[in-house]
């Protein structure tokens, strides 16, 4: 019986299940990927070239950050810096992830690692935190079809984004905020309601501690010191 | 179907800026053993960062530092709905859809 349980469990974490699990998220990607193929063609950028950045870069709000400097001539350093920092908060959720995967090959961890997304990784730690496993089939079918949505999504708002004008008033940019929302939500709602209540006071600290760390640093530094300092106060206050 | 010498060389350095704090952990954790307050810590990043997101843009950018931060109203009502359907639907799509409704809605009106 347990036997069985074990072998089922096994079985539901395929490739083809990573891709099941990536169809609720699939519109949030279309929405901003499009929204991130209208600015990147507002930007001058070639289709190819919207093409090439979300391939190689693969991350909203670095790339709506990478059409917005461009088109106000910012120097190249300092794109990429900012694309640096934008994108740190990677590092959270890599080394969040990682220690669920540590029994994978070094390649297949790195071709998890580089596709990891805010959605990917939201769906996954929905899975940790109800306690079911993680293999790398499943997270694979995951990464790859958000991947190659994510190209398709921007391409077609280059290839569109002339006709469009501005994608923030058909609110297509709100889609990423609405999934982190949905994404927040089932983590707290998985959680037994002994252990809610305390969730629930750290996502009122992080609210604050970010409206403070706002008043001093950039936004996307005010994420990552929020993030890292409640989430060391929900490892120091825990019974 | 033109790519830029220049735009292609910036691209490529966000790329490799990109990929690295990406795989970093994967490769560096694989090799040692996290002593336990670590890995307390990483299971509270998920609902600290998803928080922090949220809330960041709710947050108006400000030109010059240290300045009290202006809240951004409009996308304080688009959340509503948008956190009542996800907590009521608990569907990823339905709330996602909701979101672009109301946020294509709230604009048009203000």
């Amino acid at each position: 019986m347990e036997m069985e349980l074990k072998l089922d469990k096994e079985h539901q974490l395929s490739f083809m299940q990573g891709v099941r699990d990536c169809i609720p998220t699939l519109l949030g990607y279309i929405g901003i990927g499009f929204a991130a193929g209208v600015v990147g063609n507002s930007a001058h950028l070639s289709i190819m070239e919207i093409g090439l950045l979300s391939a190689l870069v693969y991350a909203g709000a670095s790339q709506f950050i990478f059409c917005a400097m461009l088109a106000a001539m910012s120097p190249p350093s300092a794109i990429i810096a900012t694309v640096f920092i934008v994108n740190l908060r990677h590092f959270l959720m890599s080394a969040a992830l990682s220690t669920h995967f540590t029994r994978y090959s070094l390649l297949n961890n790195i071709g998890i690692g580089a596709l990891l997304t805010d959605e990917s990784f939201g769906v996954a730690s929905l899975r940790t935190s109800k306690g079911l496993p993680l293999s790398d089939r499943w997270m694979n079918g995951l990464n790859i079809t958000a991947y190659l949505t994510w190209i398709a999504a921007c391409v077609a708002g280059g290839w569109l984004g002339s006709w469009i004008g501005n994608p923030e008033a058909l609110g297509f940019d709100y889609a990423l905020t609405a999934m982190f929302v949905a994404l927040l939500v089932l983590q707290l709602v998985a959680l037994p309601s002994s252990k809610l209540r305390y969730y629930l006071m750290l996502v009122v600290y992080t609210a604050m501690a970010v409206y403070i760390f706002s008043a001093f640093f950039s936004s996307y530094i005010a994420v990552l010191l929020a993030t890292m300092v409640c989430a060391a106060i929900g490892a120091v206050a825990e019974k | 179907m033109k790519v830029d010498l220049n735009i292609l060389l910036i691209i490529l350095c966000c790329a490799i800026v990109t990929f690295i704090p990406r795989i970093l952990p994967f490769v560096a954790i694989r090799k040692l053993k996290l002593p336990a307050p670590v890995v307390k810590w990483l299971t509270y990043i998920p609902v600290c960062l998803l928080t922090a997101l949220i809330v960041q843009k709710a947050i108006q950018p400000i030109e010059s530092f240290p300045a009290l931060p202006a809240i951004d109203w409009a996308y304080i009502i688009i959340t509503i709905p948008t956190l009542l359907t996800a907590l009521i639907s608990k569907s990823l799509l339905l709330t996602v859809l909701v979101g672009i409704v109301t946020a294509a809605l709230v604009r048009f009106i203000f």
